[in-house]
């Protein structure tokens, strides 16, 4: 029954995707576009926190080297060869940076995009997990990354483009990025991109690896003493996490056109992390719904009440961890318990659990 | 001679100077079983710690097959064949029964080798045995945090047992357990000494009776006396240092 | 001037830094140590704690407005972190990442009504005249070296008030009751300390002194509502590196944090300290991720 139900419910959401395009209008169809882009970061999310309990607060720095990777070859590419990015010049180099120039063929962008953010988070988390920092060192420790991260590229103007980060993209792999048929494919490649992600946690969650990661978050010194090496099987989940968010950060500035350190920093961290406790940290449907709920709402309160976003999202937050700690995938969930509560406490049976646990202690 | 399974020698831990393990030795042969008893505070479980590599000795050493285990990490310590039941359950809550019983009996517990979705079929074949002599068969797809405490005892030891580890090291196996219960689990325990090794931490002497194995005592992070229950019973050294805190041992 | 003159000048600012961040991580050190708890509008407090000190040098004038806005700060920002402990933190008790994620929220209501209050654009305390002079050295091989009375005065101050935390600690009879649910929870109570009391006391008093971090920095940089958010990420970091809970390695933490960066700062940019900081932290912790200052215990391990 309950295995129908979300199948259905998968079928219902893939279904509506699919469609959007027949009863969206363009501007909201980009915007759903970039949220599905957002929501593929939120799936990783749901394996590296809801799966095994490792909070990130720096998840915008794999997303953002994601994001800046592909926007180093967009920017390549509007260039006639031999040029520089105009923020180059005003700072005085004479020429690009070889790490600059290997992404111009777009196989490299690609790969980097993939490669980079998965090797970094993969190697952050070796370092820290296989000193056993967890819970909330590890998540502080993110967040000071993703502030380092920021302000890197805020202060490294010359190569960055600094506050104003990356801009101005005509065109990629020969096709103009303003053209509707361009964003037209490009939705359809999110949606692509986010149904795998989506069947490829699926499968994860049915792999040993799967229900190792649930055994870790749950009883991480438990699992250790069955001979599992936590911080092997925690390194992989994070590295997949930081795969997820560099492919996301990748299709998010092809969105959107602009990629800039104000979006990768403390705060834009934390909003994603957001979106996932809303729709329920370890729901991988609803980890997507939540990113898509949030951002929508987002964009509809800043535009209309700039000033109440931050409190609602701050008030937001507060309920939600407090009251809802399954987000709204708990909610079906919540009925049952508070059902089950009511039936416990109409007498007996309670009673009869305390005589029980009395006898089983003599 | 045979040589022993486990040589703990002259092991030494200290906590912030206070010393709970003083040059501690125990020897333990294959597929035998030895119970561990003492007064509060002598440093049972902390002999348990050192061995699965919880806890790092001062000085000392601990050897295993033959190996010296002192200083290996605890995954590889249990990797190499010891397993242990700690006194506080350690179920993992959001597992099913049989996925718990599984995890602690695949053998490939590498992270690069844990993605495939099915069983082995040698390992699904130990975890139905365990199911069917712990009795949790009808609850094998309920969660492990839904179990009554009896029954999450029973598949704690299920899972060490599924672990199918050389040396099995069981903290208060029988607390909290019935009469009936705590007798099963004896007779599980000895059943299974064919194949390994137990080493049995626990203050219920009926049980300990049960185990039918030799006793060792500990007191003050040493090994007091090592006999048969009979003759640490008799022992003046053991009555006199349990006199008035265990009244079980003087008693029974 | 010569080069040593620089150098001790950069310490001495580095050791100011360091008194700021160990106002702010004790009450994170505390908190964390006792209730395992972090509180993410910790850097909130150190705002609250500037804005009152701005109101209270505008109303009030005379020499000792400054004095009495310390109190205001502590007494206010205690306040306000009691408030915190018990509408939010107490519900979360056992849930340290649930925690963490409901304080952010509340930052952001705090962040955005500053915000809304006085606006984002920073508000600037005048040090009061007994304050706003230096200290120069003319004699000596550090002749030249001058020694601004603000950064005196904060350092002077994180000193009295890291002394009479540890005072209050080991003589008074709340601190035995903190040190009490700081060895064994469930014993206290047994024993009938009233540990929410005492986790209570504890919250507010550490975020009492947060607001008398604001205070200090409010002296030498513009109060604004994102202030706190700068600073409590360092804080962060020393509360890593220092240890579960121990007051003397967070001081020790703070002045390794603190002169680390002054002294980054003299070779490369304040970002590059930034990123080097961070590294430093990665590396410090292969070394000891238990921070400096650990005990061995047995209760830590159980599984």
């Amino acid at each position: 029954m309950k295995k129908w139900l979300s199948l259905s419910l998968d079928i219902a959401l893939l279904a509506a995707l699919v469609a959007a395009p027949l009863y969206l209008s363009a501007y909201h169809l980009s915007l759903l576009g970039r949220f599905l882009a957002m929501a593929i970061l939120s799936l990783g999310l749901c394996l590296v926190w809801g799966w095994s309990g490792i909070l990130s607060l720096g998840q915008g720095v794999f997303w953002g080297l994601g994001a800046y990777i592909l926007a180093m070859h967009l920017k390549l590419a509007a260039l006639a060869p031999g040029d520089m990015p105009d923020f180059m010049m005003w700072s005085g180099l004479d020429h690009l940076p070889g790490w600059w120039t290997i992404f111009r063929h777009p196989a490299v962008a690609l790969l980097g995009v993939l490669i980079v953010p998965t090797i970094a988070a993969a190697g952050l988390a070796w370092l820290v997990f296989n000193r056993r920092v967890s819970g909330v060192h590890f998540a502080l420790i993110t967040q000071a990354l993703a502030l380092a991260f920021a302000t890197l590229l805020v202060s490294e103007q010359a190569y960055t483009g600094g506050f104003n980060g990356l801009t101005d993209f005509t065109t990629l792999f020969g096709r103009y990025i303003v053209d509707p048929s361009f964003q037209r494919s490009l939705y359809w490649i999110t949606v692509v991109a986010l149904t795998a992600a989506y069947l490829f946690c699926r499968w994860i969650s049915h792999t040993n690896f799967g229900k190792i990661l649930l055994a870790i978050r749950d009883g991480e010194s438990r699992t250790r003493f069955l001979g599992y090496n936590p911080a092997g099987y925690k390194m992989i989940a994070f590295a997949i996490g930081g795969a997820f968010a560099g492919i996301s950060g990748a299709l998010y500035v092809l969105h959107v056109g602009v990629i800039s350190p104000a979006m990768v920093g403390v705060v834009p961290s934390i909003e994603m992390v957001v979106a996932v406790a809303v729709g329920g940290r370890d729901s991988f449907i609803g980890v997507i719904l939540g990113t898509l709920l949030v951002n929508f709402g987002k964009d509809w309160i800043s535009s209309a009440m700039p000033e109440m976003w931050q409190f609602g999202i701050g008030l937001l937050f507060i309920l939600v961890v407090t009251l809802l700690p399954k987000g709204l995938a708990g909610i079906p969930e919540l009925r049952g318990q508070i059902a089950a509560r009511f039936r416990r406490s109409a007498g007996a049976p309670a009673l009869e659990a305390q005589t029980l646990a009395i006898t089983q202690k003599n | 001679m045979q040589s022993p399974l486990l040589s703990v020698e002259n092991v030494t831990v200290s906590f912030d100077g206070f010393n709970a393990l003083d040059g501690m030795s125990l020897h333990l042969m294959p597929t035998s079983i030895r119970v561990l008893i003492g007064p509060n505070g002598a440093g049972k479980s902390t002999l348990l710690d050192t061995i699965i590599g919880n806890v790092r000795p001062a000085s000392g050493r601990v050897v295993f097959k033959g190996e010296d285990i002192t200083d290996l990490n605890e995954y590889k310590i249990v990797r190499r064949g010891i397993c242990r039941k700690f006194q506080a359950p350690g179920t993992l809550e959001n597992l099913s029964v049989e996925d718990n019983l599984n995890l602690a009996a695949r053998p490939r517990r590498e992270s690069w080798r844990s993605f495939g979705v099915g069983i082995a079929s040698q390992v699904r074949a130990r975890v139905e045995r365990v199911l069917e002599r712990t009795g949790l068969k009808e609850k094998r797809k309920s969660l492990a945090g839904q179990l009554s405490h009896g029954q999450k005892q029973w598949l704690e030891i299920g899972m060490v047992v599924s672990s199918d580890a050389d040396l099995l090291l069981l903290d208060e196996p029988a607390a909290g357990m019935s009469l009936d219960e705590s007798a099963q689990t004896a007779e599980l325990i000895r059943s299974l000494s064919s194949d390994h090794s137990f080493l049995v931490i626990d203050h219920d002497m009926t049980f300990v009776e049960q185990l039918d194995a030799p006793v060792s005592v500990m007191h003050m992070g040493r090994m007091l006396k090592e006999g048969s229950l009979n003759e640490i019973q008799r022992d003046p050294q053991v009555i006199s240092v349990y006199l008035g805190r265990e009244k079980e041992v003087a008693v029974a | 001037m010569g080069h040593l003159v620089v150098f001790a000048g950069q310490i001495f600012n580095g050791i100011s830094v360091a008194s700021i961040l160990l106002l702010t991580a004790l009450g994170l050190a505390l908190s964390f140590g006792l209730m395992n708890v972090i509180n993410m509008a910790h850097g909130e407090m150190l705002m609250v704690g500037g804005y009152i000190t701005y109101l209270t040098c505008r109303f009030v004038h005379g020499p000792g407005a400054f004095l009495l806005a310390l109190g205001f700060s502590f007494v206010g920002s205690a306040l306000l972190g009691a408030v915190l402990e018990v509408t939010v933190i107490r519900w979360l008790y056992g849930r340290p990442l649930d925690t963490l994620l409901a304080t952010w929220g509340v930052s952001l209501i705090l962040q955005q009504g500053a915000r809304s209050l006085f606006g984002a654009i920073g508000v600037d305390v005048v040090a009061p005249p007994w304050l706003s002079g230096s200290v120069a050295i003319g004699r000596g091989p550090l002749a030249g070296l001058t020694l601004p009375s603000v950064r005196i005065f904060i350092i002077v101050l994180t000193i009295v008030v890291f002394a009479l935390l540890l005072l209050f600690i080991a003589r008074s009879r709340a601190g035995l009751f903190l040190r009490a649910v700081h060895q064994d929870r469930e014993m206290a109570q047994a024993l009938g300390v009233n540990t929410r009391w005492v986790d209570l006391l504890v919250f507010a008093a550490g975020t009492g002194v947060a607001g008398l971090a604001g205070t200090a920095l409010a002296l030498i940089a513009p109060v604004t509502p994102t202030v706190g958010q700068s600073y409590v990420v360092y804080a962060f970091l020393v509360v890593i590196v220092g240890g579960l809970g121990s007051l003397l390695g967070t001081a020790l933490a703070a002045l390794l944090v603190g002169l680390f960066s002054a002294g980054v700062q003299m070779f490369t940019s304040v970002s590059l300290a930034d990123v080097l900081l961070l590294v430093l932290v990665v590396v410090f912790i292969q070394f000891r991720p238990r921070g400096i200052v650990f005990r061995r215990s047995r209760v830590m391990k159980e599984a």
